[in-house]
């Protein structure tokens, strides 16, 4: 039981850092970005081939794909999404075209990386040192993995909460006609928030590589994780963002071991719907309608 | 089950009470309806009372509190019961159906009720209430073209359509000019005539005097007034609500 | 346009040539024919419910996974038509479920759901497999020869055409249209508005399944991941909204241009083939110049934002 919660919370920790760019690109940018998940995995590639072909630890990879990360998916915002984002009339349009327009993306991606990598499963090893914790043993790379993603979640709160550029973001989550009146550039703005999360998603990568299997193919079920807790938690509420992700790993974990290992996808499904259909805007949003 | 006796309010709500997050959108409102009666809902903007007609009308789901209409507890329920059950609304900013012809507009009030007239019965019921509401010349119109009090008509037309026992008009009678004003006033009349009972959202000073038999005055949420125009309109309270506080005071 | 006798009379002569085609054509271009008619019935089941309602379902590699896969699990055992039936039956009931749990809740979370929903199925599906049945992939044993395939499928685009356009005239018709116009009005006309897309939906996905069914026997071997693949959800879509989901015979008039496409890229790109469905699907989200909503009809209304009352 205590394995299954510590592993839990260990699982909710990651997928809450997974979220997080998510709920910045869709709470700021009103991006519904169902490619997600292939960034996420592009970057486990990106940090599998700097560890098995550089030897270059997936901590110093970090530094490099994140970088880069932000830097494609400003680009990605800016060259693709602006369009869409000029020419929808209002913010539900703009849901729905973004939807599909990734949607084609994620198939672009998916198909690069089918291309250079085929469909075989990756993983690599890199500080799988059993540690004892509280009586149960827990690997090391998910223990430091989580802490990372704990210093992550706290630098980026605080950087939402504490600096100018973060305020803005905030408010452009909250109205963007309103922060137009007070002079923030909109546009832009969303373009650093969808860079930034998508600089969130790549780091959650590299260090789900550590220790997750992965393949071309398994964005899909990323991005499906991450759309649960961001819609489960609140749009644009990081805190909710990180309980929802507990709340997701604790019951994955705990019917994991209690029910069936091959239930989980089942379980998140059940989760969203139970929490959707009792609150509407998620266990903290609010109300958009 | 016979109906409701003279006496029985047709609608009753008690305790009504709705909140946005922080806002205490409708405070524990008390409010009633008798048959043959319009009431009028009056107060300031932001005051709730557009939020009481979504409560009763089941756009909304009330947090808690009682509301009884016909017999029947409908607080909570869901929009399309309500409005077979008998309830029929106007909106604040009109909704008429821009893609469809006049005539559709009409023949979606009839064509759900519970138990649906044979189809030839349905188009003479359309043409009547066009005629009714003073529409029949402009039934060939694309109704995007309208204008405004012709759509509010038309709007007006479909409530009717659903042969309710209680109609709920928010600001039905805004934005028209003087003597289109007097038009709808008097087609309000008209239907109190019938014996339908009105429950009336309103700004318009003239309407209220001539329409209302009793008002009900609502300030942040909650019931400051009620009784006859007058009298309520002379209350200081409702004039503190409408003005603020007198300078000197 | 045309009178409703000459339609007729048109639609008939249009279903006659294409019975005739397994006569004329070689194996290759009968397996194009089906191609060509599977995706014109799954797009125009697709635009039956997606059009009026305007409710994004990427659900289509669901629905026809489930009805393959049944297929590949009772084929062999229980005689054609009761299999089809079946199917249809398993379609209805998981389309309910889906539609009851998911239709009250706002079009984008609807997306989500969808999105994953074959995903979902697939797991369940594999863990079902694993745990009870002990089996991973099945052999599809069924006596069905690609003519006959071919006319199921046009039996089943038959149906579908007929029952978009019965609903169409009928009162669900009615109701829809008004729900798409506007979604509170049409509650307070008396419209129970979930129960009129759920039914919509149902009617849309059991098409789906059947079709699924129908193709199974292509087949020769099925697994999960075969018969629950997302690209065939992405397809759909694209051509529903390439022809104009807001009329019944929109879909077709993308589903020809993009499966012959398809098939084209298919046999000189293998390797590619998704990068370049990828950059297609996104050169025609773009190209539509009021965007992946305005193919839908008209734009969704919002008090606040239009203001043609005070026009």
């Amino acid at each position: 039981m205590t394995n299954a919660i510590l592993t839990g919370l260990m699982l909710g920790g990651m997928y809450a850092l997974v979220a997080m760019g998510l709920t910045l690109q869709y709470g700021v940018a009103r991006i519904m970005n169902l490619s997600y998940g292939e960034f996420l995995v592009a970057a486990a590639f990106a940090s599998h081939w700097l560890f098995t072909a550089w030897a270059i630890s997936p901590f110093v990879g970090l530094a490099f794909v994140i970088p880069i990360s932000f830097g494609v998916s400003y680009a990605v915002y800016r060259i693709l999404l602006t369009p869409l984002v000029r020419r929808a009339p209002n913010r539900d349009a703009l849901e729905v075209d973004s939807i599909l327009a990734t949607f084609g993306l994620m198939f672009v991606v998916q198909g690069i990386l089918l291309t250079m990598f085929g469909g075989a499963y990756y993983s690599y090893s890199f500080l799988a040192i059993p540690v004892t914790v509280l009586g149960e043993t827990l690997a090391l790379n998910r223990m430091v993995a989580l802490a990372l993603a704990v210093i992550a979640g706290s630098a980026l709160y605080l950087a939402l909460t504490r600096t100018r550029i973060g305020t803005a973001i905030r408010a452009v989550a909250v109205d963007p006609s309103s922060a137009r009146l007070v002079a923030i550039d909109v546009t832009q703005t969303s373009a650093l928030a969808f860079a930034l999360g998508g600089a969130m998603v790549a780091a959650a990568g590299v260090l789900v590589s550590m220790f997750l299997t992965f393949s071309a193919t398994t964005g899909v079920v990323f991005t499906m994780k991450a759309l649960i807790v961001v819609v489960m938690g609140g749009i644009g509420n990081l805190l909710g963002c990180l309980i929802a992700g507990l709340a997701l790993g604790l019951s994955e974990a705990l019917v994991a071991t209690f029910v069936d290992p091959g239930l989980t996808l089942a379980v998140n499904y059940a989760l969203f719907l139970g929490v959707l259909l009792i609150k509407p805007a998620g266990l903290f949003g609010r109300a958009q309608r | 089950m016979s109906g409701p006796q003279a006496g029985t309010p047709i609608l009753e709500t008690r305790a009504l009470t709705r909140t946005f997050g922080g806002l205490v959108a409708v405070d524990r409102l008390d409010l009633t309806v008798y048959p043959g009666e319009i009431v009028g809902l009056l107060g300031p903007n932001g005051s709730g009372k557009t939020t009481a007609l979504n409560l009763i009308s089941g756009l909304l789901r009330p947090d808690s509190g009682a509301i009884r209409f016909n017999g029947h507890d409908i607080a909570g329920a869901p929009a399309y019961r309500i409005a077979r059950l008998g309830i029929a609304r106007t909106f604040q900013l009109v909704r008429v159906l821009d893609g469809m012809s006049c005539a559709d507009n009409v023949r979606a009030g009839l064509a759900f009720h519970r138990h649906p007239l044979p189809q030839a019965q349905i188009e003479e019921r359309v043409q009547a209430l066009l005629r009714r509401v003073g529409l029949e010349a402009q039934a060939h119109r694309s109704v995007p073209q309208m204008t405004y009090i012709d759509r509010k008509r038309l709007e007006l037309a479909r409530a009717l359509a659903l042969a309710p026992k209680l109609l709920l008009l928010d600001e039905w009678l805004a934005g028209l000019n003087p003597s289109e004003l007097q038009t709808g006033i008097a087609l309000i009349r008209s239907l109190k005539a019938e014996g339908l009972p009105i429950l009336l959202v309103e700004h318009v000073m003239d309407a209220i005097r001539s329409l209302c038999d009793r008002c009900v005055v609502m300030n942040g949420g909650r019931k400051i007034a009620e009784g006859s125009v007058n009298a309520v309109l002379a209350d200081p309270a409702v004039v503190e609500a409408y003005l603020g506080a007198p300078a000197d005071a | 346009m045309i009178g409703a006798p000459a339609a007729f009379v048109l639609a008939v002569a249009v279903v006659a040539a294409l019975a005739a085609v397994p006569f004329l054509a070689d194996a290759y271009y009968l397996a194009l024919a089906i191609s060509l008619l599977q995706f014109t019935v799954l797009s125009t089941a697709w635009g039956l419910f997606s059009g009026p309602t305007r409710y994004i379902s990427l659900a289509t590699a669901a629905f026809f996974g489930v009805g393959a896969y049944t297929v590949a699990v009772l084929g062999e055992v229980l005689p054609w038509p009761l299999v089809l039936a079946i199917a249809a039956a398993i379609g209805v009931l998981t389309a309910v479920v889906v539609g009851f749990s998911t239709l009250r809740l706002s079009g984008v979370y609807f997306v989500i759901f969808t999105f994953g929903l074959a995903e979902l199925i697939r797991q369940l599906v594999v863990w079902y497999e694993v745990n009870k049945s002990r089996v991973l992939g099945r052999y599809v044993f069924a006596d069905i020869t690609q003519t006959d395939i071919y006319w199921q499928l046009l039996a089943l685009a038959v149906v579908t055409f007929l029952v978009g356009w019965a609903i169409a005239r009928s009162r669900l018709g009615f109701a829809l249209r008004i729900i798409g116009e506007d979604e509170t009005v049409a509650r307070h006309c008396g419209i129970n508005t979930t129960l009129a897309k759920v039914v919509l939906f149902t009617v849309s996905a059991t098409i789906m399944t059947v079709a699924g069914a129908i193709m199974a026997p292509r087949w020769t071997y099925i697994e999960p991941s075969i018969a629950f693949n997302a690209m065939i959800s992405f397809q759909v879509v694209i051509m529903a909204l390439l022809g104009g989901a807001h009329r019944l015979w929109g879909p077709v008039l993308g589903a020809v241009p993009m499966t012959l496409l398809f098939e084209f890229l298919s046999a000189r790109f293998p390797s590619t083939f998704t990068i370049i469905m990828g950059v297609v699907f996104l050169l025609i989200v773009y190209a539509l110049p009021r965007g992946v909503v305005g193919l839908l009809a008209r734009l969704p209304r919002r008090p606040r934002e239009t203001s043609e009352a005070l026009r």
